[in-house]
């Protein structure tokens, strides 16, 4: 094989995870998919190849892990250079702007929307939905920029943004269930809506992006643990 | 020595932001003269609100009237553009081979999401005990940075090597910061008892010529930390009133 051995640890509902393996599909590479425990069992394979993190998604190629999602997806495109479609563009002031969008969604994007879904006060939780809403609608006007009237923000193809903000997709639609309000809007948010839609009919979301109601399920499931964990923790501080 | 044709270059920066830092000594490595245009980040200008109306902070790149945002992308930027300059220190700031580039950037994105928060926080904290966290976390973090110089530099001078690479410029920034902390708390983030390759690595890279060129002495930092101290107390303050 061309691209040697991959294997990719992951966990079905990492947004993370979802990303490489859209940028894999994409490319139309094969790989060893790997589901991990993450929660309660971490395998030896995770912590030797992520000693730092201990998190997915980690790629190995031939052996040599590489982690990140957004490290793991240039590697991918800059590895396989021969081997199907660019994943970011050529030019070096486009490749500028993809990075710097790629880092506003999560910096920005994903942080107020994990304080939206999850913030310990309700306070927090309105301030995550009030600047969820800034950010999306910077990235509105991203996408307007970027895509010049076509499909995506590469362009005629999926790029480098497609992918990040891809995986992220059934998270983001289950929005109104997690957070109280749905991130991508018709009135408000009327190109990412329509990519929304046009992206998840793309044959690589339909084989890699999870189901939408059962991501919900298992987000509140994790709200929960992670509310008790903290609670627990609080109690034994007071004792202590 | 700098790339002719390649157009007129801006840099929006902040003589103490390591950010900034980072940007301007990548110019500086290849070369490429540049404007360099100081800002009060107390009182935005109009150039740094119109090219950066995102995230209106430094540094910013503007290479023939187009902005460039974030200091890493900018450093690979300028890597790709002026790929075939130099001066003599070394050319390449990110190695050519895939692999080499993602544990640079693995390294460069650690610094970010651990180093920096935490250091930052020994500046914030307003407790002695939120502190002395935030110095726990800081040390952990440089920790790591130890091993990862052992395996990146191979035994040679720097992490990219035998010359200045990514990880290198990311890291090192942070070094008048270092001395900052350790004026104002008598904190020592890397010291040649606990961390001796990173310790050996910051004279390195201090006797760099870039480095002499644009890392401001430590007092400069103190003094901009004592300006940013009292610019959050007069918003936490105004916050409580409200």
């Amino acid at each position: 094989m061309a691209e040697g051995e991959l294997k990719l640890l992951g966990t079905w509902a990492s947004v993370w995870a979802c990303r490489v393996r859209l940028a894999l599909h994409l490319k139309g590479l094969s790989y060893e998919y790997v589901e991990e425990e993450i929660f309660s069992n971490k395998s030896e394979l995770l912590l030797k190849s992520n000693p730092v993190h201990k998190k997915v998604p980690v790629l190995i190629h031939n052996g040599k892990p590489v982690c990140e999602s957004r490290i793991i997806v240039e590697y991918i495109d800059e590895a396989f250079p021969a081997i199907g479609p660019s994943i970011l563009p050529a030019d070096p002031y486009d490749r500028a702007v993809a990075r710097f969008w790629a880092a506003y969604i999560d910096d920005k994007l994903e942080a107020e929307w994990v304080r939206a879904y999850r913030g310990e006060t309700e306070e927090e939780k309105r301030e995550g939905r009030k600047q969820m809403f800034v950010a999306v609608e910077n990235l509105e006007a991203a996408f307007k920029e970027l895509s010049k009237g076509k499909p995506f923000f590469g362009g005629d193809t999926t790029g480098y943004l497609d992918v990040m903000l891809g995986g992220l997709l059934s998270w983001q639609l289950g929005s109104e269930a997690l957070c109280g309000v749905e991130l991508y809007d018709a009135a408000r948010t009327p190109l990412l809506s329509a990519w929304a839609q046009r992206f998840g009919a793309l044959d690589a979301a339909k084989a890699v992006l999870p189901d939408v109601g059962r991501v919900v399920e298992f987000a509140k499931m994790r709200r929960a643990q992670i509310a008790a964990a903290a609670e627990a923790a609080a109690a034994v501080a007071t004792k202590n | 020595m700098a790339e002719e044709g390649k157009g007129e270059v801006k840099l929006l920066g902040l003589n103490v932001s390591p950010f900034a830092i980072r940007a301007r000594m990548a110019l500086r490595l290849k070369g490429v003269s540049c404007e360099y245009l100081e800002q009060d980040l107390f009182h935005k200008g109009d150039l740094l609100l119109r090219s950066n109306p995102v995230n209106r902070k430094v540094p910013v790149l503007i290479h023939d009237g187009k902005p460039i945002c974030e200091s890493l992308v900018i450093v690979q930027y300028v890597d790709e553009v002026w790929a075939a300059a130099g001066d003599g220190e070394g050319t390449a700031i990110l190695p050519a081979d895939p692999y080499g580039r993602a544990i640079a950037r693995f390294w460069a994105a650690y610094i970010d999401d651990k180093l920096f928060p935490a250091l930052m926080g020994i500046m914030k904290a307003t407790t002695e005990e939120a502190r002395a966290e935030k110095a726990k976390e800081t040390f952990a973090a440089v920790e790591q940075l130890e091993k990862a110089f052992a395996e990146c530099s191979d035994g040679k001078s720097f992490f990219g090597g035998d010359s200045v690479g990514y990880v290198d410029l990311a890291l090192g920034c942070l070094l008048p910061w270092f001395g900052a902390v350790r004026e104002m708390f008598g904190l020592e983030i890397i010291d040649a008892a606990n961390t001796p390759l990173l310790a050996a690595w910051a004279e390195r890279f201090g006797e760099t010529a870039a480095a002499k060129e644009v890392l401001p002495e430590p007092d400069k930092a103190v003094e901009y930390a004592k300006k940013l101290q009292a610019h959050w107390t007069a918003a936490a303050a105004a916050a409580a009133a409200k």
